[in-house]
């Protein structure tokens, strides 16, 4: 028996107060959804793609799944915490799966923006919520159709046409039940032609001791022209499992830059798929990992180049310690009348252990010539020559690793374009290289409290 | 002159099990500048490395004591910290990491060894800037990763730069004419030079005769095999000039 039954049989048992939450457009491709769950086998461990990670492990416990909305308590001191110094951001955190708006970003909510739930915004806008939802997170994928068949309220941003959101967007998401949980969460952003955004998303668990699983699809549109940002930093626990699906449509002429950050977590699958429908987009998709411990983290990424004149470039980088094991696969693929691509990636990945276990797969699909494409891979250890100089200058080993673990680092660190969260980042992996947990909460310490700006606070 | 900076006593050392110096006895006091020339693959490069304690290197036997302590029993990182300087005959290139970080992470760390706080941001600057000027090396060089890009020149200033940041005792200068062109030569030579104290001392590790026009050795000894072979005054490195090494060669394969 599949891991996928419980879930199922749940979703059978509660069907009526699952769609009572929903908007009309999730309920309606729930049948489609239980369809693939019923007939697609869960990939493991060792199936082609997944080389660390097991959907049928990641999904065979019995977490609860909050079928009846209960509230947990989402506390302000801990969305407080995810401050950028620097930074005013709109905030708003997700409880489990559910969205908790702030005071402050219903009161400075700019005009052409809409935070809110995609049940709220089917009200508002059901067109484009019908247009758009589960158009772009391909169905037939079985963790996409889980997500799908359980999903409820779901968070939605959107900007209207040619509206510039100065302000990012940040949503916190808040992994804080007693018990054994899976929050489905399912973000919808929709950025209408010309309009731009920037949306930082961060994964935090308030209790190190529960397990966790966090379910979610991210669907991006990008209208003609838009300009999107999406940066994700993952600093859970290690009894957490994240199974996370980034989809994006780009349409003519528009920007997107994503930057996942693992920096701290248990058990970890990042999914990323571009469709590139419009000519003239340009790609940037980046991805740092540092994993020590126990810590598995895949990232897979799949960037289809379907229009002449597009750019993409991926840069996806690994720090990886003690037993930790992570994999990379990373698909360009170009279609016949793709001309004049520009697509390049790049993995490299730094292994500090014995212990620690690295798989690459970079992989090209080119079916048009006058393309300009490139892939390349390295897995290596520190340099140890360079080790021994900053040493002979008294600069004691332990520093010298740390230092010379974040120099590797920097490259991906430039391709956040959000300053405030470029140094936060800085800063952040830092600590965790020199051994301290990745937590918000501390690097408060290193900013003057001066020089914080106000606003942000729900 | 009864004060020792650096004993060696019959040092033997290898890599990968392979012997190569073979009872190396050295003294330095304070005040002294000793060269140390040889031909290529005599074992000069790792008499240095082994001193500043490159950990490829394998010590076998012997000791070497410097201002009463055993060097070979500390870390790199520590020997640094005691007074101890080799600026590289390769100068290692680290991108990403900022000469300016970099010297700070060195400095605060030789403080907090001592038991002293670390400098503060414009303290540790302005010593920055006293200290390029001593061999001129530029700004934009001191705000770039370290040695990346960097001229082979432009590498040797930034060891002396280095040098004259950290202040050793004993300082070994492992081919540091390698690569220089006559200016530079002159001007890392004179940075060299303005650093000497009658408290420290220098080791100046080299092929030619050349740099030793610069900067003046009291002692001279010729590095063969893995051992010292002969040792004299400046009038040696002349000899060495004129000679080349071959009658050395003679003489010690000869003896055998």
């Amino acid at each position: 028996m599949s891991a996928i039954t419980q879930y199922i049989d749940l979703y059978k048992e509660h069907r009526a107060a699952i769609e009572g939450h929903s908007a009309a457009a999730m309920n309606a491709l729930r049948p489609a959804a239980l369809d693939v769950l019923l007939s697609t086998p869960l990939p493991r461990r060792g199936d082609e793609g997944y080389a660390r990670f097991s959907l049928e492990d990641a999904f065979a416990p019995d977490y609860g799944v909050n079928i009846n909305r209960m509230a947990f308590p989402a506390e302000a001191s801990q969305s407080y915490r995810c401050d950028i110094p620097q930074v005013s951001t709109l905030m708003a955190a997700v409880s489990g799966d559910m969205l908790v708006r702030s005071a402050y970003m219903d009161r400075n909510m700019p005009q052409g923006l809409t935070v809110t739930t995609i049940a709220e915004a089917a009200r508002l806008m059901p067109e484009t919520v019908e247009r758009h939802y589960g158009m772009i997170a391909p169905l037939g994928r079985p963790e996409v159709a889980l997500n799908t068949l359980l999903a409820q309220e779901g968070v939605m941003i959107h900007v209207a046409r040619g509206a510039e959101i100065a302000k990012p967007v940040q949503i916190v998401n808040l992994l804080n039940s007693a018990m054994p949980m899976m929050a489905v969460r399912r973000v919808l952003i929709v950025a209408e032609e010309g309009a731009s955004v920037q949306v930082l998303s961060c994964d935090h668990t308030s209790n190190n001791d529960t397990d966790y699983l966090a379910s979610q699809v991210i669907e991006i549109y990008c209208g003609a022209g838009a300009r999107v940002a999406y940066y994700d930093l993952e600093e859970s626990s290690e009894r957490t499992t994240r199974v996370s699906g980034l989809f994006v449509r780009q349409e003519q002429g528009s920007e997107l830059t994503v930057n996942g950050s693992t920096l701290m977590g248990g058990t970890t699958r990042n999914d990323y798929e571009i469709d590139l429908a419009g000519e003239r987009c340009s790609t940037s998709l980046a991805g740092m990992v540092i994993a020590s411990g126990k810590q598995v983290t895949d990232n897979a990424s799949l960037i289809n180049h379907g229009c002449p004149h597009c750019h993409s470039d991926q840069l996806f980088k690994y720090v990886i310690d003690d037993e930790a094991k992570c994999a990379f696969e990373g698909a360009i693929k170009v279609d016949y009348n793709a001309k004049f691509t520009e697509a390049y990636q790049s993995n490299r990945n730094l292994l500090a252990s014995k212990g620690a276990r690295m798989h690459t797969s970079p992989q090209l699909e080119i079916y048009c010539d006058e393309v300009k494409c490139s892939h390349g891979a390295t897995t290596g250890q520190l340099d140890e020559s360079a080790l021994f100089y900053m040493r002979s200058r008294g600069i004691p080993e332990d520093e010298a690793r740390t230092m010379l673990m974040q120099a590797f680092m920097m490259d991906v660190l430039d391709t956040v374009k959000m300053d405030g969260l470029r140094d936060r980042l800085r800063h952040l992996v830092e600590r965790r290289l020199s051994g301290h947990k990745a937590v918000c909460a501390d690097c408060d310490a290193a900013t003057d409290p001066l020089e914080r700006t106000e606003g942000g606070r729900p | 002159m009864d004060e020792i900076l650096l004993q060696v006593s019959g040092l033997r050392a290898g890599i990968e099990g392979k012997e190569i110096l073979k009872g190396i006895d050295l003294t330095v006091r304070p005040g002294e500048v000793h060269a140390i020339m040889g031909p290529n693959g005599s074992g000069k490069s790792t008499l240095s490395g082994v001193l500043a304690g490159d950990p490829r290197f394998t010590v076998t036997e012997g000791a070497a004591v410097f201002h009463g302590i055993d060097l070979l029993s500390l870390p790199p990182e520590d020997r640094s910290h005691e007074g101890l300087f080799l600026s590289f005959q390769y100068p290692v290139e680290i991108p990403g990491v900022s000469m300016v970080n970099f010297m700070r992470a060195a400095l605060n760390a030789k403080r907090k060894y001592f038991g002293e706080n670390p400098l503060s941001a414009s303290d540790f600057l302005k010593l920055m800037r006293q200290k390029r000027a001593v061999v001129g090396l530029d700004n934009k060089l001191a705000s770039r990763s370290v040695n990346e890009g960097f001229s082979g020149g432009e590498k040797k200033r930034n060891e002396i730069f280095q040098m004259a940041m950290l202040e050793p005792r004993l300082s070994i200068l492992d081919e540091t004419d390698s690569g220089l062109d006559i200016d530079a030569l002159r001007i890392v030579s004179s940075g060299v030079n303005m650093l000497r104290t009658d408290r420290n001392a220098t080791i100046v590790i080299t092929h030619y005769q050349r740099l030793l026009d610069y900067i003046k050795p009291d002692f001279v000894h010729i590095l063969y095999k893995g051992r010292i072979v002969h040792s004299g005054g400046p009038e040696l490195a002349l000899e060495l000039e004129e000679k080349g090494y071959d009658w050395i060669k003679e003489q010690v394969d000869g003896k055998n």
